[in-house]
């Protein structure tokens, strides 16, 4: 909302200085966004008078100008053809700095000397020149400031709104809140040149009837109350300065005197209007109903749009005017041959305004209003003070009192405050004589009621309906700083911490410590059938309302953001990347079905295995398969998680013992730079709720015996199942089984082991060792054909 | 010496040949004389002991000791190896050249400050939980007050999956969930994903992460809420640091708030990054709206409290000078490493 520091300052009767009233405003709940300075460049113009006109000596088309600038007559060479003696124009003497930073310096033009400058519009930036300088229409004396005869000098805020707060849409909102905080009153300034004062809106709960035009309600629930005012005679013009001065401040264009008067209702008292051109209202009627289904109208932007029964229509005896609180339509536009005005101020229901500007795809300044809710009291003064000024700008008179069609009139019921009710929640004694205070300042009325408070609300605070609503406005007025910050004794929350948490952070632990980088990716992906990742085919879930093709669909799984990293660090020549992230993947289920979410935890590899040293020269050794398949390991610890490891097209998929896919690692086919290492991945699902609860075991005081076997593998048998055997038939004395030698000769594969033998309680004999090992090779022998290689 | 047995001289030359394989190049010397010295060497007596042992014992024992020679022969000679190539020789070392390093890796920006946020909370009493990513228009939206019919809720561009699905907007819907589920006294931290439908730019993201709080108990109050916003800002920030309440508007609160703190770049001076103003935006707050209790089945008369929430993304920005957020999705190596610890 743009406000102007003049309107504010007219409202509160007091001149308001910039920086404070945003200050102010951002402490009552409105922070001001910018402030912009208008015209403040023209202090230093002030108004002359030009005495005398005479040839310049030297020019024909230059003129040497005798002004009076109200200290003394000076002579300054003017070029502009529209100068005359005997009328004032904006002056800037010698030193002055004009719009745009041009110092002013005393110079001889063609040979006479030249004091000073006559301004045209542009020079002062002031808009287009018309005729040569610029022309004023005033009668102060010569010396006067330019900017105390044209108050186009001034500030304008910009000012944040919440959506709960349709009152500060409006300068007298604005001032309210701040006159509250400042103790001043707010008063509308008066109309330059207002004379009289207007007639008060007749009220019915059936027709009404003003200067001949009938006007009905058939949707009361869309437009609850409907106002009309009819002036005859008017004269459709430009507007005064003063109020095209006060639209330019808050950016609004002026387009006539008719127009512009109902936009300054809106700007001021926040009550959009409209007015509609009597003669072309067809029989001299409004009607207030329903759309039709598929009516169309063609509306003021000269688009035509097509209504249905959820929207308020406004129209006449044949058809569709205006779209009611949106916009009005063509056919009535107010122009310069219309001579009666038929003024409308009405309140549409919020919700019905919100559905219909969705449905048509429009907001405007009224439609915004009106959905926030606009002051169902105070319709009745927003629209005389509407008429008075039309009358006052645009002539014109009021053939009766206008009409108030109000069918159902609402009573709002008074709030309970109880003053311990506001200690209690605000955790400090507010004595009640300053609640009052605050309340009364905002303009809600106070009466107490059996120690309690009732509080009425104010047409324009529709966001005020319960107690807390107004111990937020006592708190808000008191100031939040005034509040003491103290911390008590705190009770424990009975809410345990998600264990998921503990589990991803033991993983991040893990992994940095791994060398890997954690990474974080957008969370949507491409659309995938069978994602390999998610093992089942599990389908995509799109989104209906994406923000670009790319990302229609959420995530299958984290390994495709991470591939795009890889890419996208190749790009800048990173050769060495590790990377790491944990999130949340989606699954559909089904049409208008919540998507399954998964934790998942992956990871990429590529490039060097380790830093390189001057010590290894040579090639880096690069990450290959065994790395990854280490991560995995890594990764299903962490993430909880235990099954199956099998070998399919080249990688390693893990399942639960049903068969239910839990994470993969291998290789990852992409086409890098020629200079790129090799990429490879993992990803696992991270089981929820998993508690790694480490137990102690006694630290053995016997010695081990290792025994260093080589096995001779024939062609089928794998490492697994050997250990299997291994770990079997070693029993309890064996204590760890690793391999740590692998060598193949004339199409044999041995592969070696260390065995590592131990008793917890007594040294063991080479001969113990020897019985277990002897188990040992028999089984592997019988069952897998496995035997020793003999050194 | 006939009193000590083959075992424990065995397990000797095994504590030696443990420290061989560290040892630097004048213990190593040491080392092989200990071991194999023709006259003192353990692995030496050993041998030589073997006539005065049974003949089976012997057979054991001579072979055990034979694989210990082989053993101790090759650690000597990887060990002699390395040396060699640790340096270059034994007089000329440049003690200057560089060690040998691993990878290190760290956890993203935007976990750390999360992890700190969420560490501070626990503090003061907050347990950490998490909820879904998608939610339904009852959780994010109307049990937290904000009716789908009214412009309050355009302050959320929300992405939709079917009608009445999306994914969550902030993380508000874990406090109902939270309330639905337990009694007070409750006090939650919740870190997670969030999405709004806004593009990319240095400053949005359709995709963000929030921390979201909520504290219900009796007798919880305003003055309560700000100490424990206050607390946080002076331990996440530095104990110095002004804390400012505004007031503002959020659909679940009243009263509402935004909290600043003094800007970190500039003490409170004024600078570009807060505007000229000194002060910085770092959450919405306020006391949680008894409409939210009574959607969630807490009795608002008997129970109060308040609610918060921040953008960790924005505060890293902050804390660590990060021009653009989009820097956070890039998964930049460049940018990672910069936040080894
Ligand atoms: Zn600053």
């Amino acid at each position: 909302m743009n406000a102007s520091l003049n309107w504010l300052s007219a409202l509160l009767g007091t001149e308001l200085e910039p920086t404070d009233v945003a200050h102010k405003l951002a402490m009552l709940g409105a922070p001001v966004e910018s402030i912009e300075p208008l015209h403040q460049d023209l202090g230093d113009i002030i108004v002359a008078e030009v005495e005398r006109v005479e040839r310049h000596p030297n020019a024909d088309r230059l003129t040497l100008c005798y002004v009076n600038n109200g200290v003394e007559v000076v002579e300054v060479v003017c070029g502009a053809p529209n100068v005359e003696a005997g009328k004032r124009y904006p002056y800037a003497a010698v030193g002055t700095v004009l719009p745009g930073g041009l110092k002013l310096k005393s110079r001889k033009i063609r040979g006479v000397q030249s004091n000073g400058m006559l301004c045209s519009a542009s020079e002062l930036a002031l808009g287009a020149d018309q005729d040569g300088i610029m022309e004023l229409d005033t009668d102060a004396p010569a010396g006067t400031r330019l900017l105390d005869v044209l108050p186009v000098s001034d500030f304008r805020l910009d000012v944040e709104v919440t959506p709960n707060r349709p009152d500060l849409l409006g300068h007298k909102g604005i001032a309210r809140d701040l006159g509250a905080l400042m103790r001043r009153p707010v008063k509308l300034p008066p109309i330059p040149g207002a004379a009289g004062d207007t007639n008060a809106p007749v009220t019915t709960t059936g027709n009404g009837v003003v200067g001949g035009v009938e006007v009905s309600i058939d949707d009361v629930e869309g437009c609850p109350r409907y106002m009309a005012a009819v002036i005859e005679g008017v004269t459709v013009g430009p507007s005064p300065d003063w109020l095209v001065a006060r639209l330019h401040s808050v950016g609004q264009r002026s387009i006539n005197n008719v127009v512009d008067a109902t936009n300054y209702a809106l700007l001021e008292l926040n009550q959009p209007m409209h007015a509609f051109d009597r003669a072309r209202l067809g029989g001299s009627k409004i009607i207030v109903r329903r759309g039709g289904e598929g009516e169309k109208i063609k509306m003021l932007d000269g688009e035509e749009r097509t209504l249905d029964s959820s929207m308020t229509a406004i129209c006449d005896a044949h058809t569709a005017t205006a779209v009611g609180g949106i916009m009005g339509g063509r056919e009535s536009e107010v122009s310069e041959q219309t001579t009666d005005v038929v003024l409308e101020c009405a309140y549409f229901d919020p919700k019905r305004i919100r559905s219909t500007r969705a449905a048509l795809k429009m907001s405007t300044d009224a439609s915004y209003r009106f959905e926030r809710g606009t002051d169902l009291q105070g319709m009745a003064d927003a629209l005389r003070r509407t008429v008075q000024l039309i009358i006052t700008i645009a002539g014109g008179s009021e053939p009766g009192p206008p009409v108030d069609v109000y069918p159902n009139p609402v009573k709002t019921p008074a709030i309970f405050l109880r003053p311990e009710r506001v200690a209690h929640l605000l955790g400090v004694e507010i004595p009640q004589k300053e609640i009052e205070g605050y309340l009364t300042s905002l303009g809600f009325s106070v009466g107490p009621k059996n120690g309690r408070l009732a509080v009425h609300v104010p047409g324009w605070r529709p966001d005020v309906v319960r107690e807390e609503d107004l111990i937020e406005e006592i708190a808000r007025l008191r100031g939040y700083d005034s509040f003491p910050t103290e911390l008590r004794p705190l009770r424990p929350s009975t809410v345990p911490s998600d264990p998921s948490q503990a589990a991803e952070a033991l993983a991040r632990r893990v992994f940095t410590g791994l060398g890997l980088h954690e990474a974080q990716s957008v969370s949507f992906g491409p659309q995938r059938e069978h994602a390999f990742s998610i093992g089942e085919s599990v389908e995509s879930q799109d989104v209906l309302n994406p923000l670009s093709a790319e990302e229609a669909y959420l995530r299958t799984d984290l390994i495709e953001g991470l591939r795009q990293s890889v890419n996208r660090n190749w790009a800048v020549r990173e050769r060495d990347i590790r990377l790491f992230e944990i999130g949340s993947v989606f699954g559909k289920r089904g049409d208008a079905e919540v998507p399954r979410e998964q934790r998942r935890l992956s990871g990429v590899i590529s490039g060097a295995r380790r830093p390189a040293h001057w010590s290894e020269s040579g090639p880096s050794v690069d990450f290959d398969r065994w790395d990854v398949k280490s991560l995995l390991d890594e990764a299903m610890r962490v993430a909880g998680i235990a099954g199956e490891v099998t070998e399919q097209d080249g990688r390693w998929v893990l399942r639960d013992s049903e068969g239910t896919w839990l994470g993969w690692a291998g290789e990852i086919t992409m086409s890098g730079p020629p200079w790129a290492a090799p990429v490879f991945g993992f990803e696992v699902v991270m089981r929820q709720g998993v508690s790694r609860a480490v137990r102690f075991e006694a630290i053995p005081s016997t010695p081990p015996v290792e025994r260093d076997i080589a096995l001779w593998l024939p062609a089928g048998v794998q490492v697994d199942q050997v250990n299997e055997i291994i770990g079997k038939r070693g029993g309890k004395l064996l204590e760890s089984a690793q391999v740590f030698d692998e060598f193949r000769s004339a199409g044999k594969r041995s592969v070696a082991w260390r065995l590592v033998f131990r008793s917890p309680d007594r040294t063991l004999r080479d001969k113990d060792v020897d019985v277990v090992l002897n188990k040992v090779l028999k089984e592997l022998k019988e069952q897998l054909g496995v035997e020793r290689r003999e050194a | 010496m006939a009193t000590v047995s083959p075992d424990d001289q065995f397990e000797a030359v095994e504590r030696t040949l443990v420290e061989l394989r560290e040892a630097g190049a004048p213990r190593l010397a040491e080392l092989k004389v200990e071991l194999l010295g023709r006259k003192q060497g353990l692995l030496t007596q050993i041998l030589r002991s073997l006539s005065t042992l049974e003949p089976e014992e012997r057979r054991a024992v001579g072979q055990r000791a034979n694989q210990l020679k082989v053993e101790i022969d090759a650690v000597i000679g990887q060990r002699e190896q390395e040396l060699r190539a640790g340096e270059s020789s034994g007089e000329d070392v440049d003690p200057t050249m560089p060690g040998r390093r691993s990878w290190r890796g760290a956890i993203h920006p935007v976990t750390a400050v999360i992890d700190d946020v969420c560490e501070i909370f626990r503090e003061l009493g907050f347990s950490r939980v998490t909820g879904p990513e998608v939610e339904t228009d009852a959780y994010n939206f109307t049990k937290l007050n904000i009716p789908l019919d009214h412009p309050a809720a355009d302050m959320h561009d929300t992405f939709y999956l079917s009608p009445g699905i999306l994914l969550r907007t902030h993380t508000s819907p874990v406090q109902a969930r939270t309330m639905e589920q337990h009694k007070p006294p409750i006090r939650i931290v919740v870190p997670g994903r969030v999405y709004r439908r806004d593009p990319f730019d240095a400053s949005h993201a359709p995709v963000f992460s929030q921390i979201e709080g909520l504290a219900v108990d009796e007798g919880i109050t305003f003055v309560e809420f700000k100490a424990a916003l206050d607390y946080f800002a002076k331990h996440f920030f530095s104990a110095d640091t002004e804390v400012r309440f505004r007031p503002s508007f959020f659909p679940f609160t009243e009263p509402s708030a935004e909290v600043d703190v003094q800007c970190q770049m500039c003490r409170g001076s004024g600078c570009a990054t807060c505007h000229r103003t000194g002060f910085l935006e770092i959450m919405g707050a306020g006391m949680v709206h008894p409409a939210v209790l009574e959607n969630c089945g807490i009795d608002p008369e008997r129970y109060s409290g308040y609610a918060f929430g921040m953008g960790p993304e924005r505060i890293a920005m902050l804390r660590y000078g990060i021009p653009d957020i989009r820097m956070l999705f890039q998964n930049d190596m460049r940018f990672l490493r910069q936040f080894v610890e």
